[in-house]
């Protein structure tokens, strides 16, 4: 770079770009937070649907699936698995009741996890809950 | 070394290699898991090895950065370390801390580890890469605050040079953004919201100052160009960073809930995300050919110049690739995410601390740099793992486009795991170039005790 370009107007420009895109992003993350209530599906979070998440998280589950989009790619993605179970949340209650514990022997495998009822039907909520929120048209179809 | 204290960055090193290996290995057990599903199932479920990978990776890199700050700002602030002592305490803490987390997750059930330590209190795990317990997320932000206090200080009371200055702005970014995996709200949409805030502007963030730095330093030493050339490339390239890295957090604010804007605002921004990685390739080969010296230490600038056109290639063409919201809209969530992690975090993240640890570990030890055996030796492990990782890559990439394609784009959709079982081979030869990768490492490893003539060296390029 040329001596027509000095140092201290690159560090001029690192710190007014920093600055100015910092108070942007603000900016867009106080409209976001106005305007997600609107796709978020928050009236259907109940007690159940907290535990449900809290099921989520202390069996890791995004350590193996996606939920819209995030987390591992070895197992099926969930957040529309209520859908492609047709709309049951039985379905889903039903297939994390019977993994087996030594896994299927040749097949990627998902884990017993002993849940207790109230368990299973809170993270089946929770499942219900996530496959509600508008994702703006995602996953292109019912296999995720 | 021009200053005693800077010694205390050896064990930071050592570690960081340590738990690099432990990373590979279960990086080993997934890529087979892949392939044959009930492999150590269910002794090792798929889930574990992932976490123990990933948070593998992440402690090691910081061990890494903290090492290279400790090395490198006291050169910079031509002073000794605030205090060695705090150095070697913080690192024994973040040692045990990083130890005993890692036995958690290998010897009892996530959901006792949960239990155990209390996660109702205050639920922060379960969430990809901070699945870490509370008390441990609270023990790295203890960890970073003596960390920073230390380095802090020791800028203060010396030169501040502007490498010295991005580096501790970087440093401070991290442990500041870390404070928002402690936000875990019910709502799923401000979850992943925030949730970003913490890896998004990580590494597409305040890392890449951390990145540009060390890098900008390493040029510095073994180049012999003048500083004042380095560090305005450094303003311009971490300028260029944050302007499109900060909106460009918008990428993965497409199908999770929040306004629809996002993909233009992401897509946009993050379509410029390339541009500092670009131009850090173009300093760094810049910089070498316009050198004044021939360094003996041949093996850093090998490192060096790899860094930059490996990061380029993994954040900034693999990451254009499904940066645009139509094309993420059927990549999102694919093998084409891994593809892109893994040269991402290797080309950049695990590059630069390479680089930094060959640069400095033979100063450490009295040398000025390794013998000539040695480096040809660290030379093949680079050539190793670098071209194992680019084949990682291309595999994953190519088991990704297909999964797209039959799950996602077809008229006849199939279902994941159909899917999985078609596309098999393309991670079989994953697992391959992941023993080459293993074999690249080993070497690695050795080249740290191979025996020849320093002085050498040294004399054929003075
Ligand atoms: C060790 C990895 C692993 C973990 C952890 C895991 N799963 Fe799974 N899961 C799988 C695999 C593999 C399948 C596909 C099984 C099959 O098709 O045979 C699956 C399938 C499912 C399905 C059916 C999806 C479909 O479309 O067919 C549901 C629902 C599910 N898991 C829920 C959960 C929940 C809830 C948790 C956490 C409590 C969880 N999983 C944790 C591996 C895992
Ligand atoms: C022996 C070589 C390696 C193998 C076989 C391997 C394998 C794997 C596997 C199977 C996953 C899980 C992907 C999934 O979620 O389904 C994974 C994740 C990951 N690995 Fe590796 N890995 C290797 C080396 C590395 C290296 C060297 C790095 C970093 C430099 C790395 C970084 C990561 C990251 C960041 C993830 C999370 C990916 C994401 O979410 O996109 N891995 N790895
Ligand atoms: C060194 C810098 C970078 C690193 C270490 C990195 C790493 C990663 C990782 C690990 C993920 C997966 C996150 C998850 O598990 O959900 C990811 C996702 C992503 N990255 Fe990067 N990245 C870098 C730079 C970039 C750049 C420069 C771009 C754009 C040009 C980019 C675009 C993306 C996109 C679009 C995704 C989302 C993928 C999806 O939808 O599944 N990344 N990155
Ligand atoms: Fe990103």
């Amino acid at each position: 770079m040329s001596e027509v370009f000095t140092k201290s107007m690159a560090r001029n420009i690192y710190y007014g770009g920093s600055v100015f895109f910092i108070f942007l992003f603000l900016a867009l993350t106080f409209d976001t937070s106005g305007k997600t209530p609107e796709r978020d599906n928050h009236e259907a979070i109940t007690a159940q649907v907290a535990l449900g998440k809290q099921v989520w998280e202390e069996n890791n589950c995004i350590g193996c699936h996606t939920l819209l989009g995030e987390g591992a790619y070895f197992a099926p993605e969930l957040g529309n698995v209520y859908k492609r179970f047709g709309n049951s949340t039985d379905a889903i209650v039903g297939f994390i009741k019977s993994r087996p514990v030594e896994g299927v022997a040749g097949r990627r495998s998902m884990p017993q996890f002993h849940l207790s009822d109230e368990q299973l039907e809170a993270v089946a909520a929770f499942l219900k809950y996530v496959s509600e929120i508008d994702t703006a048209g995602w996953p292109p179809n019912i296999q995720g | 070394m021009q200053y005693q204290s800077q010694s205390v960055a050896k064990p930071y090193f050592i570690a960081a290699i340590g738990l690099f290996i432990g990373q590979i290995l279960f990086g080993l057990v997934m890529g087979l898991q892949y392939v044959m599903g009930d492999f150590l199932f269910p002794e090792i479920p798929f889930n574990v090895a992932r976490m123990v990978h990933t948070n593998l990776l992440i402690v090691w890199l910081l061990f890494g950065f903290m090492g290279s700050a400790y090395f490198l700002v006291p050169e910079e602030s031509e002073r000794e370390l605030f205090s060695p002592k705090l150095a070697l305490l913080l690192f024994w803490i973040f040692l045990i801390a990083g130890a005993l987390t890692i036995l958690g997750y290998l010897l009892v059930p996530y959901a006792t580890l949960a239990d155990l330590t209390g996660n109702e209190l205050l639920p922060t795990m379960g969430r990809e890469f901070l699945e870490q317990p509370t008390i441990t997320k609270i023990g790295i932000v203890i960890v970073a605050l003596g960390f920073l206090f230390n380095i802090g200080m020791t800028i203060l009371g010396g030169r501040k040079t502007v490498v010295n200055l991005v580096l501790l702005t970087g440093l401070l970014g991290l442990a500041v953004f870390f404070l928002f995996s402690f936000y875990n709200p019910v709502n799923v949409v401000d979850d992943k919201f925030y949730w970003w805030w913490v890896v998004h502007l990580w590494v597409e963030g305040v890392w890449e100052l951390i990145l540009g730095a060390i890098l900008a330093f390493v040029l510095i030493k073994v180049t012999g160009v003048d500083r004042e050339v380095i560090e305005k490339w450094l303003y311009v390239i971490i300028a260029m960073s944050l302007i499109t890295g900060i909106i460009g957090t918008g990428h993965h604010y497409y199908w999770i809930g929040t306004p629809e804007y996002w993909q233009w605002w992401g897509s946009i921004f993050s379509a410029m995300e390339p541009i500092p990685f670009f131009m850090m390739t173009i300093f760094a080969f810049n910089m070498v050919n316009r050198r004044r010296r021939d360094h003996p230490n041949k093996a850093a600038v090998l490192w060096a110049l790899g860094t930059a056109v490996m990061a380029f290639l993994g954040a900034g063409v693999w990451g254009f690739m499904h940066t645009l919201a139509p094309v993420n809209y059927y990549t999102h969530g694919t093998q084409i995410t891994a593809a892109h992690g893994h040269m991402a975090f290797y080309g950049a993240y695990v590059m630069i601390v390479l680089t930094m640890i060959s640069y400095a570990m033979p100063i450490m030890r009295g040398q000025k740099a390794a013998n000539m055996r040695a480096q040809v030796m660290e030379m093949w492990s680079f050539w190793l793992m670098t071209v194992s990782m680019v084949f990682i890559t291309l595999f994953l990439t190519g088991a990704g486009v297909l999964q797209t394609y039959l799950q996602r784009y077809t008229d006849d959709p199939l279902p994941f795991m159909v899917v999985q079982d078609k596309i098999e081979i393309f991670y079989w030869l994953r697992e391959i170039a992941g023993v080459v990768f293993i074999i690249g490492l080993v070497l690695y490893v050795i080249s740290f005790f191979v025996k020849g003539n320093e002085a050498k060296v040294v004399a054929d390029t003075a």
